[in-house]
């Protein structure tokens, strides 16, 4: 057998450790609300993404979009769940949901904080569920009866959701503020 | 709180708000009805479609109530009911929606394609 006679190596950037750490916190938060039980099926809080939003406000889209799509994939392996209808819904949830903020971020940032878009991300997942549900997973059934319901769901989540990233960045955009006029 | 929450969000709250409330409305607001059932006496007297304008007469202890049908929707035109209650209801056009004539024992009642029960069933 020959000795290895060059390894290769991945240099692991500062992105990539930032990434996994945002990734296992919303993964975490993930599988806690999986134990959470739920009066209606898909009706959760989603905790997730509070993480995601604090990603995209503080270091962008991109890096909001990796630790979103780690999260759907590695939550649903965790939950066995992977390439079952859940994980689709999640995962349709998950991309319309970026697609969402890809449009939120570029909303003026002194006149939509984060409640709006944690509202529209909220918005567009549900969309994209029931898009999923409605026109592929169980098609012609009464899931669009129920779409009032998921977007009140949406509504107070969201804003919840929204309130409590506004809740986490006030500090640092005040330090911000005081930086800038000292 | 105000730091918290921009203009913005709040115009978006309300928006979405208003969304919520249409969806529920257009939603739950029962479907269009497509048949109506009359009864008299109880039992079953017709089913007719609302697709076909007409008017029909029930007999019933005090006389003849008509039953009219326009534009995909149904009224009691007429009764000899003292209290006119069923007459004074107007126009029905959607699924589960009834019009019961106490007095002539006539009743008309909508049924559509999904019975309504079914999005809370399901």
């Amino acid at each position: 057998m020959k000795p290895h006679s060059h390894t290769i190596s991945l240099p692991v950037t500062e992105q990539d450790r930032r990434v996994a750490g945002y990734a296992a916190l919303a993964i975490g938060l993930s599988l806690a609300e999986a134990a959470l039980p739920s009066p209606i099926p898909g009706v959760k809080p989603g905790l997730a993404n509070i993480v995601v939003l604090w990603a995209l406000l503080q270091h962008g889209w991109r890096t909001a979009a990796w630790v979103a799509l780690i999260r759907v994939f590695a939550g649903s392996l965790l939950l066995g769940t992977f390439l079952g209808p859940g994980f689709w819904l999640s995962l349709c949830g998950s991309l319309a949901s970026l697609l969402g903020l890809f449009i939120a971020v570029r909303l003026p940032r002194s006149l939509f904080g984060p409640v709006s878009h944690s509202l529209i991300a909220a918005g567009f997942h549900i969309s994209g569920q029931l898009a999923l549900a409605a026109f592929w997973l169980m098609p012609g059934s009464a899931v669009l009866g129920l779409a009032p319901l998921f977007a009140a769901a949406a509504l107070v989540f969201g804003t919840t959701n929204g309130l409590v990233v506004a809740r986490l960045v006030a500090p640092l955009t005040r330090a911000g503020a005081q930086s800038a006029h000292a | 709180m105000s730091t918290w929450v921009k203009p913005g969000d709040w115009a978006l709250l309300g928006l979405f708000g208003v969304l919520v409330c249409a969806l529920a409305l257009h939603a739950w607001w029962s479907p269009a009805g497509d048949h109506v059932i009359v009864r008299a006496g109880g039992k079953v007297f017709a089913e007719i479609s609302l697709a076909r304008d007409g008017l029909i007469q029930i007999p019933g202890p005090l006389g003849q109530t008509s039953v009219e049908v326009a534009r995909h929707r149904v009224r009691i035109a007429h009764d000899p009911g003292p209290r006119q209650l069923c007459v004074k209801q107007g126009w029905l056009s959607r699924a589960g929606q009834a019009a019961l004539c106490l007095p002539n024992q006539v009743s008309v009642e909508i049924t559509g394609a999904t019975r309504i029960y079914d999005s809370l069933n399901y």
